[in-house]
């Protein structure tokens, strides 16, 4: 055995093509973003977020027996209940149904047979159309902020800030599970049954579910807590309310433990929880899109 | 220029390619032919690294599972049904794909005239007739003049004179020293443009005739049988 062929498959290794090209990525990335465009589910998306957060504000205020806006504080409060219900919607839905829609159309066999990487090809839906959904948040509700600062002022802007970008975040970590969802089942019809299922789970069942653990299993709030820092929903409404709330009495025995044990490291926790659920469920969509047949 | 050794395809318990081997040189134009489920797209997906598959597959030199983007650079492919973006401009797709090809702005304009589309450019590719986007599509699979062309049934989809400008153009592009794998289930295919003809039944090669010569592109009977071609095929081989 000769030293070359000791290392032989080293050399083959780093003789292997580079699984991301800047250039075919960012040709990628562009045509996602235009179909998001041309799809105009982008549109649709910003006027929703735009007539959600303005409808919010409105009702926040005739709620208080007032007529007019409600302010930027009050409105984000309001709101973060029902980001937690359409965002994981429209998120968990985007992501499973372009990927399993092309494979379906015969467009996504045809991309993979030019010069690309599979990897690109996933790594540039999930950069486009988090992008376009990212922007459709921005404009929905920063379209409302303006409404909101002329009616109201700007104090507590930054809470809304706040709030628009963790709905970013919730929106990219829907749209990878979405993903995920995507490489795993074929059938559009079914990638969308199972993203809905997904929904429920995420957002119904894991409030119920962890009650319902903490009843059964006599949970500790140290375990409820991690409980809630491990679920992207329960932890984006954790992240959200600290900034109403510094103290998370909102809460309950939970939230003050949250606040008594972590401090000021209870947002970054929650942070990198969120970021780690964008990360893991895109690792392993790219894992199983790289290896799997069409 | 297009190798493909020991190559083998299992769906579940389902032999799709059983221990295919086919080596295409330079400026060969070769037809797989057979019934439906005999293994020709499978084989074509293993080609062009679509799909995971057991032996080598290679596309001028480029093992395609650990080269897949370079051997993909060097062939040109054109699908069953056109899969260009219905609603993208004839022009936006070109420049897409020249984009992710490689070619550059000039290669994009010869691609819309060497598929009459000048005047469609701007056009949405949905509003297209069939013929039309086929022939898009081969003038894509072109942009970058790749050595290797690989089409999986490209006329099926086409009316009769669709059929005859895009054989027309293959021919064309055939003389030009192209190297040419397709599938087809038209007798009028096989003879205009193979030279060799692999006949496969249940993911297997049962064999390999040569073609007749080809004839001018005027006297193919377009309403000959498979049987008739199956004799002329033979024969040639006979001769």
């Amino acid at each position: 055995m000769t030293a070359l062929s000791i290392f032989s498959p080293l050399t083959a290794w780093r003789r292997k093509e580079r699984p991301i090209e800047v250039r075919a990525l960012r040709t990628l990335i562009r045509r996602e973003l235009r179909d998001a465009l041309r799809n105009r589910w982008f549109i649709l998306y910003a006027v929703a977020f735009a007539a959600i957060a303005v409808g919010m504000a409105y009702l926040s205020q005739l709620g208080s027996g007032m007529s007019g806006l409600a302010g930027f504080g009050k409105t984000a409060a309001g709101l973060v209940n029902l980001v937690l219900l359409i965002v994981p919607l429209m998120g968990l839905t985007l992501g499973a149904m372009n990927l399993t829609g092309e494979r379906e159309h015969g467009t996504l066999a045809y991309m993979l047979a030019q010069p690309v990487s599979r990897t690109e090809v996933l790594l540039a839906k999930f950069i486009g159309q988090g992008a376009a959904f990212a922007g459709a948040i921005a404009i929905g509700f920063g379209a409302s902020a303006a409404m909101l600062a002329r009616s109201a002022g700007d104090a507590d802007g930054w809470i809304f800030l706040r709030l628009a970008a963790l709905t970013v975040l919730l929106a990219l970590i829907m749209l990878a599970l979405g993903m995920l969802i995507a490489t795993i089942v074929r059938r559009a019809s079914a990638a969308l049954g199972v993203a809905v299922f997904t929904w429920l789970g995420v957002v119904f069942l894991s409030d119920l579910g962890l009650m319902g653990a903490t009843i059964l299993f006599r949970m500790r709030a140290s375990e409820m807590l991690i409980g809630a820092i491990a679920n992207p929903v329960q932890a984006f409404k954790l992240a959200s309310i600290s900034g109403f709330d510094t103290t998370l009495d909102l809460l309950g025995p939970a939230g003050l433990y949250a606040v008594q044990t972590l401090g000021p490291w209870l947002v970054p926790i929650l942070i990198a929880s969120l970021v780690a659920w964008v990360v893991i469920p895109l690792g392993a969509a790219m894992w199983i899109f790289t290896r799997r047949p069409l | 220029m297009i190798n493909l050794k020991n190559i083998s395809k299992r769906f579940g318990r389902y032999h799709a390619l059983d221990d295919v081997s086919l080596d295409l040189v330079p400026g060969e134009a070769v037809a797989l032919w057979g019934p439906n489920g005999a293994g020709k797209t499978t084989l074509i997906r293993c080609a062009l690294g679509l799909i995971p598959f057991k032996g080598h597959a290679a596309i001028d030199g480029a093992n395609v599972r650990t080269h897949g983007r370079a051997a993909r650079r060097r062939v040109g492919y054109v699908p069953q049904e056109p899969a260009l973006e219905a609603d993208m401009r004839v022009r936006e797709a070109v420049a897409f794909f020249a984009r992710l090809r490689g070619a550059n702005r000039d290669a994009c304009s010869r691609a819309i005239e060497n598929a009459s589309l000048t005047e469609h450019r701007r056009k949405r590719v949905r509003e297209l007739s069939g013929g039309m986007r086929q022939r898009l599509s081969l003038e894509v699979a072109l942009l970058t003049d790749p050595p290797a062309l690989i089409l999986d049934e490209p006329t099926s989809s086409l009316d009769a004179d669709a059929r005859v400008e895009l054989l027309a153009r293959l021919s064309e592009l055939r003389a030009q020293g192209k190297t040419i794998l397709f599938t087809s289930h038209r007798p009028e295919e096989v003879k205009s443009i193979a030279d060799r003809v692999v006949m496969m039944e249940s993911g297997r090669i049962k064999r390999i005739e040569v073609a007749d010569p080809p004839k001018p592109r005027d006297s193919i009977p377009f309403t000959q049988s498979a049987s008739q071609v199956q004799v002329n095929v033979e024969g040639g081989a006979k001769a």
